[in-house]
Formats: C-alpha cells, structure tokens, sequence
C-alpha cells in the first residue's frame, strides 16, 4: 500500500465523516482497526556514517533492528515490545513506535524515542500528505511538528515514514543487582544516576534492582567498580534487559504511571497490588485494583485511552482540530 | 537597503498609543514599561543589527503573573507582541516593529528549585544559560546546551529557538534538555507542560513550544534536565591540508563507534583570524578538527587512541592532544571566540544551515565555488559532529550593495544545504532571515499545517506575527484576506 492509497482512504474517510482506526502491527490493537500502515513498509535510507535511517511505518522493528545491528548499531531508545504484556500477535511496526512515543530502559540515559525522531511525513485528517523536521540531527526549521505527532497515538495524523537517529552498540554490557525494597531501590537509582558513570538503565522488579552500565570495554569495568565501591551490596548479574523493557513478568491488566522518581515510592505504597520499577522510579508497572488515577495522574492502561494534561484541554481540542476537522482519526483515545 | 521586509506598522495601533502605554502602566508596577523612545531604542534590534526599528514600548516583567497581564492588556487592543530574551538572536527573532510591545524575559531571574536527587533544575527563564551551569557547579551538576553566546544568552530564548552549542553530539539540544515549561498563552491564560517525570500526560506540547520562536506562547518558568559533571574532558587537536579529508575523519569517527562529545571544524581564513585574536596556537593548515571527549583519565587515553588510529590513516598534518587545562582552555577560547575574532576583519553573515555528516565534504567544496562566483570570502567555523554549519560571509556594510550580495549568497548556501539533504537553520532559528527561504524546504501544505498550529494558539496572529512564515503564505492567516 503506497502513500497516496493511504491519503486517499483518509481524504474519503473525511468526506463521508467515517471514523478510522488507526494500527501499526496491531501489537496495541484499541479496536478493529480500519486502516493500517502494515503494507506500507521497507528501510529507504539507513546511511551508518551518519547515525541516520528512514523507514516506512509499516517496517517491522525487527527488520529495522537487523538492518542497524550489520552495522554495529542500534535505535538508542529501545522500543518495548508490547506482544507479551498484551498477549497480542502481530508484528511491532517502527510507525507504530513512534506513534506512541515508545521508549524503553535506556531512556534515563539516551531519551526517548521523541529524542530520536528527526523527521517524518504523515497524513492529517484530511488526506493531506505533510512532511517536518529532516534527516540531520540538528534542525530548527519551523515549528517541530514530529514531537507533537510522536506519541499522539494517530489522533493528530497517519504517519506514513520516519527519520531516526542510530547509535552505535555499545561494545560491552554489565549489570549490577541489589537485593532492595521499591523505597531503597529508588534511592539508590538517584545516587547512582548523580554520578558521571552513565548508568543505562535503573529497574527494580522482584527485589532487586539492577543497574546497567555499558560502552567501551575499558569504561564499563571502571564505571562498574566505582559504583559497586559507592553502593554497597553490589553483585554482577546478568538479567535480561529485554524482558525487564518488556514488563514481561506481568500478564494480564497493567498500569504505566509516570512520576518525579522521588515520589514513587509513596505512589508505590498507596497503590498496594504488584508493581516494578523502570526509568531510575520515573515509570511505575502496576497490577492490581487501586483507583490509579486518583493516586496518580500521568498514567495509563495499556491499550487503554490515554489522559490529558490538566489546564492543556482547549490547546489540545484547537490543535486536534486543526489537524483532524472532522474528527475522525482514533476518536475517543486521547480525551477528545 | 536590505532585502527582507517587515509589514507596514497599523496605523490604528499606532494612533492609539497612548492609550496602550496607559494601560500597559496601569497593569504592570512601577519601571516595568518603557516608552520613551530614547529608551525604546535600545530594544530596536537583536544580533541581526542589519535591521532595525524601535518598539512601540517594552515591558519588563518580574513574575509569569505580570507577564500575564501585559500579554492581556496586547490581546485586549489587539497590539502585536514581540518576546524577547537577551537579543542575542542571529536571526532577527526579536526584531519589533513600530506598532508592537516587546515582552522581554530579563528579569525574570529567579532560581526556582534544584533538585540533584531527580535530576533537574527549576528557574525562570531569564536567567542565563552560563548561569544555570554555575549554580550547578557547587553540586557537580550542569546544564547541557551550552550556546556561543552563553554568557549572555537566556533560557527563555534558548526555549525558543531550541538552541544548542558545541556539545551537543553527545547531550542533545535544548528540546532533549526541556522537561517542563510554564507559558503564558496570547489572551494572558498561563498553562504548565511537563515537568520532572519522564513524559508528557497526553500530547507533547512542550515538545511542540520549544524551537516555536515565540509563536506560540512565552515561557516563564522552565524545568531544566541536569547531568553530573563528567570526571574530566580532553580536547584534541587534528590539522588537515584537505578539507574534504577533515570531513571524512568526522565520519569515520562516528562511524567506529567512538561518539566525542564534540567535533567543531574551523577552515584556513578562519583559522589565521583566531590565532591573531586569541592565540590559541592553531597548527597553519587548511582545516583544524577540534576533538573533546570525556571520562576519566584511563577512558580519556581509550578513547584518543582510538580516535587517532582513525586519524592517522588519513595523515593528518597534526595531531596533538591538550597536556594540561591551560592548553584545554587555549584550544576552546580559540573555537568559542571565531566569531568575534572574524569581526575584527569585517562585518559578516552567520549562516546556520545542516547538512548530512557525508555530505559536508561536497558542501565545502561547493561554497569555496560560490564563493569565488559572487565575489565574497567566506570563512567555515562550525559543529561538525552534527553536520551544522556556519560559513561567515564577509561583506562590507558600508559599501553599497554589498550586504544585498551577501544575503543572495548565503541564500544560495541555504538551499544548497536542503538540496543535499539538510536544512535551512540548525540552531540559529528562521526569524526574518531565513523566513522568505522556507519554500527552498517546505512544500505549501507543509507550511500551512505549522500555521494551522500557530492558528490553534494564537488564532489572532499577535505573537511575533511577521516571522518564521514567509509573508505571502502568511497574510490570510494574519487577517489580511
């Protein structure tokens, strides 16, 4: 399916106000979808020497991720996988990454995916084919219209292909676990990212917090020796970053709440159920029966609607409008 | 005369001045509005001096509440507003015109909140970029984006054009250093975006704010993501008698995995301009590549090695690494003075176009050639690493003629960026200077769409009315049919 069949379905959607949605590889799937980017799909431009790749949204991350790994490299950010948590099938979709702004274990450290995005083309509500940003990663031409498309979840646009930022792999990789509560582990993350060791990820789950340190060999064992001398209790282990990006020890139900790391420990206590910690304490997994709104604002269900930012309704009905006039791109999932 | 053009100032605005001045005053305490036009004067324009015109008035607020009500006392008469920072801007981002207030950021300077145990600093936005590192410094934290002009420069134009600086291969520009803002939109209302947790709730409209070069709304309040200071920085020093080799030693060092924190370039005629300014002890060559990378000693000496394995293939005229701080501090002062050093010799244009890394090599090649076509020299000092650069056309503004020469130039320059894949600005902004050129990158609907945002928050047109879009494409979103 090229972009032009995609254009087309929009602008006939809008003319006769039938509401699309939207889905990637339907990992997330919030419904029978009505159109998907899965057909519009390859790598058109992947150039190593500077750290840049284009694809269109319907390539799989898989493809995407071998393509950067023949090269010794990688998308930074670590997009989660959402199959095993959702129990869905289907096939992850850079588009539908990039959609809901999905980031994983290296955020603390490398940003989120919003952070790698440098440019990409979409489709608005009307059938409109639009492009911003670029390929370079330094760009400040005009209003930067892919952080508000990245994580809109397809309410403001389809987006059709995307330009990312690669990093090299690091050349090595080590963890350290500490046998901890959610209190102590918070505060032993604030400790260990306050130092200039470049900790890669900072989790917490069953227990134990990890943290991940990596890059140059000669780096990584010195990095890991200062932090195991500043933290007590330090033990190497080897968990598996993958699963720990994927909540994959939950099933079923969850909640992803975000929060100032500092105060997710409280959070913690007032929700009771089953939580794990990722992002340093920023990001909360949460299964059980608390009313998590209440307790928490920024947080969602996944695969549930997702909330808006008390104070910012107006700004995002204008906006909406303007990019979707006769409302018909996934209504109902981001609060309008 | 110069090529770009502002519109002509509303006569209706114009004759109601005073009635404005009085409502301005009556709203903001005392010494916070200026009208005199010997004191307006000093707000006529920004870095971009080639332009001027003085303001109708200047507010100068203490608090997001003040801010508040001059932005309600505009809305109510319909005046337009130009924010401003530190009028540092290259692009003329804060340039007035005769029938707008200007809201200007200075003095709000408070330092809200440091918090190292989450990793971020809360201020308002006038303070100046070097200055949050420096409250920073004491607690072995900074602040990341680190613009030439940092010492004057605020956080509330660094908001607005998305700055950057020398280091930002490694930490990212402003946007990826932004985790919440407080802004107050065009009819006075004030709404909070983001903050300290790691995401926005709902639509990243903070995301969207930073780099809208005041179109949107004016940030007040800023929550500023901060690093640990790394335990030490080396910088190093390759000289090159090829330019286009200097540009494939960038790319083979991103290449082999080894991301410095900084590759800055500089060419022959900017090189011999530094070492006369602030002998920095320049290798004479025809392209110097300023190499920083950082960690602790024994990762400093990993992480050289590698990168002059990688040099040395190339037979680089020099290779030399920074011996003490002195030595460090020579080699920046050097790069972070080309500017002023440059204008020693002359006036010039700073242009700020990116290009892909693989392409820097053809780009070199093809100014020196337009260089020699329109009859200027040009010197290149610019971020290698990221592919932005800076070519300083030489011009003199007393000639006739001579700045309208320069400005096709780099004009072309420009487009040459975007034809190789790149952009019109990197970090300078569009302003008025590169306003008329969005066309070379964008096709109608594109820009129509970024109007159609602008029309979301600002559906008057009031906020820096005149900039960013090009007139024509803007004129029916501006009301005028």
């Amino acid at each position: 399916m090229t972009e032009d069949d995609l254009a087309e379905a929009i602008a006939t959607a809008h003319d006769t106000r039938t509401a699309i949605l939207i889905e990637g590889g339907g990992t997330r799937s919030h419904g029978t979808a009505t159109l998907s980017t899965r057909a519009h799909s390859g790598i058109v431009t992947y150039e190593p020497g500077a750290l840049t790749l284009i694809a269109r949204a319907g390539t799989p991350v898989e493809e995407i991720e071998a393509a950067l790994a023949s090269e010794g490299q990688m998308l930074a950010f670590e997009p989660m996988d959402h199959r095993r948590v959702l129990g869905t099938n289907g096939t992850p979709t850079i588009g539908g990454v990039v959609a809901a702004n999905v980031s994983g274990p290296r955020r603390v450290l490398a940003g989120a995916c919003r952070d790698h995005l440098l440019g990409l083309r979409f489709i608005d509500g009307q059938g409109r084919i639009l492009k911003n940003g670029g390929r370079v990663m330094k760009n400040v031409t005009g209003l930067d219209l892919g952080k508000l498309l990245c994580g809109s979840h397809g309410t403001l646009g389809v987006i059709t292909e995307v330009a990312l930022k690669t990093l090299p792999r690091p050349e090595t990789v080590t963890t350290l676990a500490f046998q901890t509560t959610a209190a102590q582990a918070v505060d032993l993350f604030c400790t260990a990212l306050g130092t200039p060791f470049e900790v890669s990820g900072a989790a917490w789950l069953d227990g134990a917090a990890y943290l991940r340190i990596e890059g140059l060999e000669a780096q990584v064992a010195y990095r890991a020796k200062r932090l195991s001398a500043l933290l007590p209790g330090a033990e190497p282990a080897a968990p598996d970053w993958a699963a720990i990006r994927d909540a994959a020890s939950f099933t079923g139900p969850l909640w992803r709440i975000l929060c100032k790391p500092t105060d997710a420990p409280a959070i913690c206590a007032r929700l009771g159920g089953r939580v794990a910690l990722d992002w340093a304490g920023g990001l909360i997994w949460y299964q059980g029966d608390a009313d998590v709104r209440a307790i928490a604002p920024n947080s969602m269900q996944i695969g549930g609607p997702l909330p808006t930012a008390p104070g910012t309704e107006t700004l995002v009905r204008n906006l909406r409008r303007q990019f979707d006039p006769a409302g018909i791109l996934n209504p109902g999932l981001m609060g309008a | 005369m110069s090529t770009i053009l502002m519109p002509e100032p509303d006569e209706g605005i114009l004759a109601r001045r005073g009635e404005i001045v009085a409502a301005l005053t009556a709203a903001l305490p005392e010494g916070a509005v200026i009208h005199d036009p010997a004191e307006t004067r000093a707000y006529e324009c920004d870095a971009l001096t080639a332009y001027r015109c003085p303001p109708l008035a200047v507010v100068l607020p203490r608090t997001t509440e003040e801010v508040a009500a001059a932005m309600r006392v505009c809305h109510g008469f319909g005046v337009p507003v130009v924010p401003r920072g530190a009028g540092t801007s290259l692009a003329g981002g804060a340039l007035p015109t005769a029938d707008s207030v200007i809201i200007a950021t200075l003095r709000l300077r408070e330092v809200l909140q440091i918090d190292t145990r989450n990793r971020f600093i809360r201020v308002q936005t006038g303070v100046t970029n070097l200055s949050v590192s420096a409250e920073l410094e004491p607690l072995g934290f900074f602040y990341a984006p680190d613009p030439s002009s940092q010492l004057a420069c605020t956080i509330a134009g660094n908001i607005a054009m998305n700055s950057g600086g020398a280091h930002c291969l490694k930490y990212g520009v402003t946007t990826n250093n932004l985790l919440g803002a407080r802004m107050v939109l065009t009819d006075g209302s004030i709404v909070d975006l983001g903050g300290p947790e790691p995401g926005p709730m709902g639509l990243d409209l903070m995301g969207l704010i930073c780099g809208s070069e005041g179109q949107l709304g004016i940030v007040t309040e800023a929550t500023l993501r901060i690093l640990p200071r790394p335990e030490g920085a080396l910088p190093m020093l390759i000289g090159f008698d090829s330019a286009e080799v200097a540009g494939e030693c960038v790319a083979s060092i991103i290449r082999a995995g080894v991301i410095p924190v900084a590759i800055e370039y500089m060419d022959d005629v900017c090189l011999r301009e530094v070492e006369r300014f602030a002998k920095a002890g320049y290798p004479d060559c025809q392209a110097v590549l300023i190499v920083e990378v950082e960690g602790s000693p024994a990762e400093i000496e990993d992480q050289t090695a590698r990168i002059r394995a990688i040099a040395e293939k190339l037979n680089p005229v020099e290779f030399r690494v920074s011996r003490n701080a002195d030595e460090s501090l020579a080699i920046w002062k050097g790069r972070k003075s080309a500017f002023g050093a440059m204008g020693q010799i002359g006036d010039y244009l700073c242009l700020d176009g990116t290009v892909p890394v693989s392409k820097l090599p053809f780009t070199l090649r093809r100014i020196g050639e337009l260089s020699v076509q329109h009859g200027l020299k040009v010197a290149n000092v610019f971020h290698a690493g990221d592919g932005n650069m800076h070519p300083l056309i030489l011009f003199n503004a007393n000639k006739p003629g001579d700045l309208e020469k320069a400005e096709a130039f780099g004009a072309e320059v420009l487009r040459l960026c975007v034809e190789v894949g790149g952009c019109l600005t990197g970090e300078h902004g569009v302003g008025i200077e590169k306003r008329d050129l969005m066309g070379a990158q964008y096709s109608p609907d594109d820009l129509t769409i970024q109007m159609q945002v602008k029309d979301a928050f600002d559906p008057g047109w009031l906020l820096n009315p005149a900039k960013v879009f090009p007139l024509e494409a803007s004129r029916a979103h501006r009301g005028l049919g």
